[in-house]
């Protein structure tokens, strides 16, 4: 939309001619520029500007649609309306059927809890066919850490859904949905990302996941290296934008995975909450020193997070941030069938504890 | 007013100037077709004669009660604003602290960490807001502008069950009495909903609801979730920035005042070093934060979350307790709420 022309927006001739002059082609060009500014710098009035920018606007500017005509197509859009059911039945409740369509997932826990065995299960459940509650297309799995492995899979498909897999062909054809990439550097990221858009509608896929989304980033130390504070910002602001409306364009879920990193300058308070003394920064500091990596930018801009924790020898997946669900921790182990759910109930933690990350490891 | 400070284009500007015309009052006694002769086209030359004449209408009325255009006394606002209503936030306490809740003609500003519950209270706002005039609300319509794609339709349906079924209670009326325009698909119906991929989207839709909201003249809050999303990260020059995002409060303040409706806006946090150490603060810079007339802070204290007024014009800073509800946002139910005043 923000890059619609300008010359064909059926603005006058004499005026669409003078915006061609002064290099103004796309709508986005000229919205950033303030109205007293292009009074200036296109040499018209006041009422012409004001003319040209509402009739830019009014062209530029997405349809809209009744909440109740959105809630109306979602529940029309398949099974679970899109909906990438765990299997982690007290999860999905929690969710409303599971991982939802169009929006970003994140699933942060610190290594070796089971991120990338979640992520092995999903694509699992993305192939299945949907007499089996799966989604019946394709996946695109991007690893940057070279985590995936196709005979873990095969073992999780063979435990969970033994029916399937002992079927002759079947293994192939499930394990065949699943395409695996695996770029070398962030640039290498991006290009693929801008190739699979369009082949995400075309080719039935039903999933996306990037396992994971830390090691992109904070993985290229020479091109941090010169760059303030700002322009570090930029490749994961610029890929934050992009994958969003990935999600957005194809109306798929997105799982993307995240690493947690020990706290160092970790901002907490605002000036107006005074300071209650250092030894409440302190304590907290000590109990949980681990938080999710990539930042509150990042933070701000998934749409679901999912954490993952080990306390008191049991590890829990916990919904810490999302717009429908409360926040309900589900214990799970992990065997040869992947992702096993302990309990259906959840635990309801209140406050931040839903946020916090722990690790201690259990004694063998 | 001189003639430099009239909103015409620089050419006419300096041809008048090269004439001899500097201020509005040699333009008075001018016709058309004498400034014609300064290479004007007949019909630009009607526009600016229009155009300086607007500016000094101030001296042409003589006896008339305005000052000039557009000035209102402090008594005529006051009895404005004692007729408005306010928009219910679901939470009483938060309402107390807002004076009733959240103001019409008015710009109010709502930050906080991720998962504090702001997209929950936009929400909230966009179902309360439309609560019949019986009732105690405003009965109006919504519009709630999403640049981040985290509203859930299920989600608003959940809440408008629960606020409509708060409101007979509250009213003491009977379940069985509920007219077909207060299901919660007819609450659903009345919210539009925008989708914005991009900070020039957003810019082109405020400019659009000027027109939008004539033909929707019973839209009572535009809700924005959030505002600062796409300005974050696709803007290198950031005094550019800082214009466009002057330029779109403007606007937002302008269509406050216009239709008398209230603006909400969304902000995310981000840190701040200052007096040696690391603060959170609301996000897009020390200029957007003087753009709001309200601001609210939604954040952590302990296990709670709370909300802190932080900017009003007339009420003072103060900080209250409330939760987040499978119903929406509630008072906080545990023993110790209590208001804090700073």
């Amino acid at each position: 939309m923000a890059n619609k022309l300008i010359s064909q927006m059926g603005l006058p001739l004499p005026i669409a001619n003078v915006f061609a002059a002064r290099s103004i082609i796309t709508a986005k060009d000229a919205l950033s520029i303030p109205e007293s500014d292009l009074m200036a710098l296109l040499d018209l009035g006041r009422d012409q500007v004001a003319s040209a920018v509402a009739r830019i606007s009014e062209i530029t500017c997405p349809p809209y649609q009744t909440v109740l005509s959105l809630m109306e197509d979602r529940r029309t859009s398949g099974c679970h309306g899109g909906r990438l059911p765990t299997l982690l039945k007290g999860l999905d409740e929690a969710l409303g059927g599971g991982i939802p369509p169009g929006l970003l997932t994140e699933l942060v826990g610190p290594s070796g809890i089971g991120k990338t065995q979640f992520c092995l299960k999903l694509s699992l459940i993305a192939a299945l066919p949907t007499c089996y509650g799966g989604l019946n297309g394709r996946v695109i799995y991007i690893d940057t850490e070279s985590k995936f492995s196709s005979r873990r899979i095969i073992e999780i498909g063979e435990n969970s859904f033994p029916q399937i897999f002992q079927t002759e062909g079947m293994a192939q054809e499930m394990a065949g949905r699943i395409v695996v990439l695996r770029p070398a550097s962030l640039s290498e990221f991006t290009q693929s990302l801008e190739k699979i858009k369009l082949s995400l509608i075309q080719r039935e896929v039903n999933l996306l996941i990037i396992d994971s989304m830390a090691g992109l980033i904070s993985g290229n130390p020479r091109e941090n290296e010169s760059c303030t504070r700002g322009s570090r910002q930029q490749p994961l602001g610029w890929t934050l934008s992009f994958l969003k409306s990935v999600a957005e364009f194809s109306r798929i879920p997105i799982v993307v995975t995240n690493q947690v990193r020990g706290q160092s300058t970790e901002a907490f308070h605002y000036p107006f909450e005074g300071l209650g003394g250092n030894d409440n920064v302190t304590s907290e500091r000590l109990e949980s020193h681990l938080v999710a990596a990539l930042g509150i930018q990042w933070a701000h801009a998934v749409t679901i997070r999912l954490v993952l924790e080990a306390h008191s020898g049991q590890r829990y997946i916990k919904v810490a941030k999302s717009p429908y669900s409360p926040p309900l921790a589900f214990p799970f182990i992990v065997d040869s069938s992947g992702i096993v759910p302990l309990s259906d109930d959840g635990i309801e933690l209140t406050g931040q504890e839903i946020s916090t990350i722990r690790f201690q490891v259990q004694p063998i | 007013m001189e003639i430099s400070c009239l909103p015409i284009s620089a050419s006419h500007r300096a041809k008048l100037l090269s004439a001899g015309y500097t201020t509005l009052s040699s333009l008075s006694s001018v016709s058309p077709p004498q400034l014609s002769h300064l290479n004007v086209a007949l019909q630009e030359a009607v526009d600016i004669l229009k155009v300086s004449s607007e500016s000094c209408r101030v001296e042409v009325q003589d006896g008339a009660v305005e000052f000039c255009k557009g000035a209102q006394t402090a008594w005529d606002m006051l009895s404005e604003e004692q007729a408005l209503r306010h928009i219910s936030t679901g939470s009483g306490d938060l309402d107390s602290i807002l004076g009733g809740g959240i103001h019409c003609k008015e710009v109010t500003e709502i930050g906080g960490v991720p998962g504090i519950g702001k997209t929950q209270l936009g929400i909230q706002l966009a179902i309360n807001v439309q609560i019949p005039y019986d009732f105690g609300g405003l009965g109006g319509k919504a519009i709630y502008i999403d640049t981040e794609g985290s509203f859930m339709a299920e989600r608003a349906y959940q809440i408008a069950e629960a606020s409509i079924l708060d409101t007979f209670d509250n009213f003491g009326c009977q379940l069985k009495e509920i007219p077909e325009k207060l299901k919660a698909e007819s609450f659903l119906a009345n919210i539009f909903y925008f989708r914005i991929c991009s900070y020039t989207e957003q810019i082109a839709l405020i400019n659009y609801l000027d027109q939008f909201l004539v033909e929707h003249k019973d839209v009572k809050i535009v809700i924005i979730d959030s505002v600062t999303f796409h300005f974050r990260q696709d803007f290198d020059d950031l005094a550019l920035r800082t214009r466009v995002l002057g330029g779109m409060s403007q606007k937002l303040m302008n269509l406050a005042k216009k239709f008398s409706l209230s603006v909400v806006l969304m902000n995310q946090v981000t840190t701040k070093f200052t007096e040696g150490s690391f603060h959170l603060t609301l996000a897009l810079g020390d200029s957007w934060s003087h753009s709001c007339t309200n601001r609210v802070i939604l954040y952590w204290n302990g296990n709670d979350r709370y909300a802190y007024l932080d900017k009003s014009p007339y009420l003072r800073p103060a900080s209250v307790h409330f939760s987040v509800t499978g119903k929406g946002i509630r008072d906080a139910t545990s023993q110790c709420k209590r208001v804090r005043m700073m």
